[in-house]
C-alpha cells in the first residue's frame, strides 16, 4: 500500500498545496495545467454524481478507482477540497482527509495570520507537518523512499 | 440491495442503450393552502423548490404531481403552466407531490458523454503507468461500475453501495451484447440498441445479479 500524491484546493479552484511521494508517472503537462485539469475533473464529477444519484446525497462523491490507483475525495462545507491518490488496497480514508483539513490546514494555515487565504500555502511548518503525518499513516509504505 | 440502472456508451461517447431497473422513491406529498410557503422556480423546464425545505421536501426537488395528476415538465396535465396554476388562490387547497427530478433522455445522453470524458481524464491524471479510466466511482448513495471492452464500448452499472458481484454482471452484459446485439443482422454498429432479445436477457441478468449479489463475493 502506498500514497502517491495529495492536492488541496480552495473553493475557487486555486491549488493551495500539492505534494507527492511515490509518483511514478507525471501527467505530461505543466503543473499549473495539471491542477486545473484535476479541479475541472472533480468539479464535473460532483455535478455528474448529483444528477445521477437516485436519492438525495449527504456527503456526495467519496472516491473513484481505476485499474492502477484510487482517488479519495473530501470536501468541507466551505468548499476546501482534499484529494489523495493512493493505490487500490486502501479502504475509506475520510477520517485521514478530515484530519489533514481540521488539524493541519485549519490549525497551521487558517489560524496563521501570516498565511493569506486563497493562495498557495507558503508555510514551511504546514509542509513539514503534512509530510510527516502522511509518512506516519499505516498505509504509507516506505519501499520507494 | 439493488441495481439502479445500466448505460451502454459507444466508443465516441454516445449513449446507445439505457435501462432504469429500479428507482427508489424519495417523494413527499402534502396539501397546501394559499399562499404557498415554498419558493418555487423554473429551472431546465422543470419547477424546482428553491427555498423552504420542510417535511421531506428538499431544495432541488421538483413538482411531480398536482392533485394526483402528473405534471409534464413545467406544464400541468391539462396544459397550464405550473407556476401560474399555483399562483392562483382559487386552486387552493392543493395537494402537491415533490420528489427528485427524474432524468430526461436528453440529460441521460449528456451524462453518458460526460462520463466518457471523465473516464479519459481519470486515466490521464494517473500517478502510475498504464492506468485505465474510472472503473468504480463511489458516493454515499450509489456506486458506479464501468467496464470498457477492448473495442472501446463502455458498460456502466449504477448500483447500491452494498451490492456485490457487479464485476461479473458487467462481463455478463458484454456477453449479452455480443450475443444479441452484435449477432443481430439488423443491428448496425455504434447505433442505439433496439433488440428485443437483448432487452429480455439483460433484465434477466439483472434479476439474477440482484439476488446472487447479496451473498456473492465482493465485487
Amino acid at each position: 500500500m502506498t500514497v502517491h500524491n495529495l492536492y488541496l484546493f480552495d473553493r475557487n479552484g486555486v491549488c493551495l498545496h500539492y505534494s507527492e511521494w511515490h509518483r511514478k508517472k507525471q501527467a505530461g503537462i505543466p503543473k499549473e495545467e495539471e491542477f486545473k485539469l484535476m479541479y475541472g475533473m472533480l468539479f464535473s464529477i460532483r455535478s455528474f454524481v448529483s444528477k445521477m444519484s437516485p436519492l438525495d446525497m449527504k456527503d456526495g462523491f467519496l472516491a473513484f478507482q481505476t485499474s492502477r490507483y484510487k482517488l479519495h475525495y473530501y470536501e468541507t462545507p466551505t468548499g476546501i477540497k482534499v484529494v489523495m491518490n493512493t493505490d487500490l488496497g486502501v479502504g475509506p480514508i475520510r477520517d485521514v482527509l478530515h484530519h489533514i483539513y481540521s488539524a493541519l490546514y485549519v490549525e497551521l494555515v487558517v489560524k496563521n495570520p501570516l498565511c493569506p487565504l486563497g493562495q498557495t500555502v507558503q508555510s514551511e511548518l504546514f509542509r513539514s507537518r503534512l509530510d510527516s503525518y502522511v509518512r506516519s499513516l499505516p498505509f504509507f509504505s516506505a519501499r520507494a523512499g | 440491495m439493488a441495481i439502479f440502472s445500466v448505460y451502454v456508451v459507444n466508443k465516441a461517447g454516445g449513449l446507445i442503450y439505457q435501462l432504469d431497473s429500479y428507482a427508489p422513491r424519495a417523494e413527499a406529498e402534502k396539501t397546501f393552502s394559499y399562499p404557498l410557503d415554498l419558493l418555487l422556480k423554473l429551472h431546465d423546464e422543470r419547477v424546482l423548490v428553491a427555498f423552504g425545505q420542510r417535511d421531506g421536501i428538499r431544495v432541488g426537488h421538483a413538482v411531480l404531481a398536482i392533485n394526483g395528476m402528473d405534471v409534464n415538465g413545467k406544464y400541468t396535465a391539462d396544459g397550464k403552466e405550473v407556476l401560474e396554476y399555483l399562483g392562483d388562490p382559487a386552486h387552493y387547497p392543493v395537494s402537491i407531490r415533490f420528489g427528485r427530478p427524474r432524468l430526461t433522455s436528453n440529460e441521460k445522453l449528456m451524462l453518458a458523454s460526460m462520463f466518457h470524458s471523465l473516464f479519459a481524464i481519470g486515466s490521464q491524471l494517473s500517478p502510475e503507468q498504464g492506468s485505465s479510466g474510472i472503473e468504480m466511482l463511489e458516493t454515499d448513495t450509489f456506486k458506479l461500475h464501468c467496464f470498457q471492452t477492448l473495442t472501446g464500448i463502455k458498460f456502466v452499472v449504477l448500483a447500491d453501495p452494498r451490492q456485490s458481484g457487479i464485476d461479473s454482471l458487467l462481463r455478463k452484459i458484454y456477453e449479452i451484447y455480443s450475443d444479441f446485439a452484435l449477432k443481430n443482422p439488423f443491428y448496425s454498429l455504434e447505433m442505439p440498441i433496439r433488440c428485443e432479445l437483448f432487452d429480455q436477457n439483460l433484465k434477466l441478468a439483472l434479476e439474477v445479479a440482484e439476488k446472487a449479489g447479496t451473498f456473492g463475493p465482493g465485487s
